[in-house]
């Protein structure tokens, strides 16, 4: 099988490696052009098809348990009319980031295939390490889908109230807490937080 | 003459029926089958000022908004701050020592089951006017009175 395969990437790469009989230079590279435009824009545009809430929520995973819970939440209605959907906070906006929590997504196909969290009660099973996950993401890169919508720098301590101001303006200015470290839960419900650092 | 008994007490029925209601009530003076504006939804009070306590054993209003806060077996929002590990950090008041005594008056390292449930007498406050005047009496207030009495 193995001296097969050889000789199948053999003769692949001698087509590769010959010029072109059929077909001109201007048609192959023209061609390869707008071909190369075509898929960029359909991978793109499958990605942002992918970001969307429709598609999250497709699954009855995500629309019976963590949508739900959003729903109760400031980033689902406030007053100024200002609402996070999923990706925002979980789909780094950054190409080369967002490509790698793509390709770590692919790992959510097969829990969605094989029913990972396909009841209430596995889902509430598996809460802590899914939200263990988010926090770890969310630690590593200095909460940065918080900080998408929620500058410090155009934070205005005084409107907020006393004990945000003083916890944002000392230990969140100083780098010493991120967002998560404190606002966790706050678009969905908390998991069993035994031993979590600082719910002691 | 029996008849003429249930003629008027059918009158008088509907008379009474009729007649605007005497009753006070929260609704106001309305038909049953009006219905009065809702006042605005009031802010819920957020200053961190402590309130007076009436008595000793009053449990303190919370004087911060408490949206949101998740209160069950999973988690304790209102202890990540008031629990004993986390008043150093927090800085905030923490939870009065006898939730840490269970029913037969032994001391726990942690709050006690039965006085987890942080909102069962703790609440946090509206911004409103009460809907009743409220004739509670303080009892430093009855103390003062008996001692001008005396």
């Amino acid at each position: 099988m193995w001296s097969r395969m050889k000789q199948g990437l053999a003769r692949a790469w001698n087509v590769l490696a010959k010029p072109s009989v059929h077909y001109s230079l201007g048609f192959l590279t023209l061609g390869g052009f707008v071909a190369g435009i075509i898929f960029w824009g359909g991978f793109n545009t499958a990605l942002e098809a992918a970001n969307t809430e429709e598609f999250c929520i497709s699954c009855h995973e995500m629309r019976e348990n963590v949508y739900v819970e959003l729903q109760e939440t400031i980033h689902w209605s406030n007053r100024s009319g200002v609402r996070a959907t999923c990706s925002d906070c979980h789909v780094p906006h950054d190409w080369t980031y967002k490509i790698a929590r793509k390709m770590q997504a692919s790992k959510e196909v097969w829990g969605k295939i094989f029913g990972t969290i396909n009841t209430p009660e596995k889902f509430e099973a598996k809460r802590r390490t899914l939200a263990e996950h988010e926090w770890a993401r969310l630690k590593k890169n200095d909460s940065l889908e918080c900080r998408n919508c929620h500058q410090f720098e155009s934070m205005d301590f005084t409107a907020q109230s006393q004990r945000a101001a003083e916890q944002h303006s000392t230990a969140l200015a100083s780098g010493e807490k991120t967002c998560i470290d404190c606002h966790k839960g706050i678009a969905h419900h908390l998991p069993d937080m035994t031993g979590v650092p600082g719910w002691e | 003459m029996k008849k003429l008994l249930a003629l008027f007490s059918l009158l008088a029925v509907f008379t009474l029926a009729a007649a605007e209601p005497q009753v006070a009530n929260l609704r106001g003076p309305l038909d049953l089958t009006e219905e009065e504006e809702a006042p605005r939804m009031a802010r819920e009070v957020n200053d961190d000022i402590r309130t007076d306590r009436d008595y000793p054993m009053a449990a303190p209003t919370i004087p911060h908004k408490i949206d949101g806060y998740q209160i069950d077996l999973k988690a304790n929002k209102c202890l990540s701050c008031h629990n004993r590990q986390r008043v150093e950090e927090s800085q905030a008041v923490m939870v009065s020592v006898t939730h840490f005594m269970n029913r037969d008056g032994n001391f726990l390292a942690d709050v006690s089951p039965n006085r987890y449930f942080c909102t069962q007498c703790h609440a946090s406050q509206l911004d409103v006017d009460p809907l009743i005047d409220n004739d509670f009496v303080s009892m430093d207030e009855l103390f003062d009175r008996a001692a001008e009495s005396h």
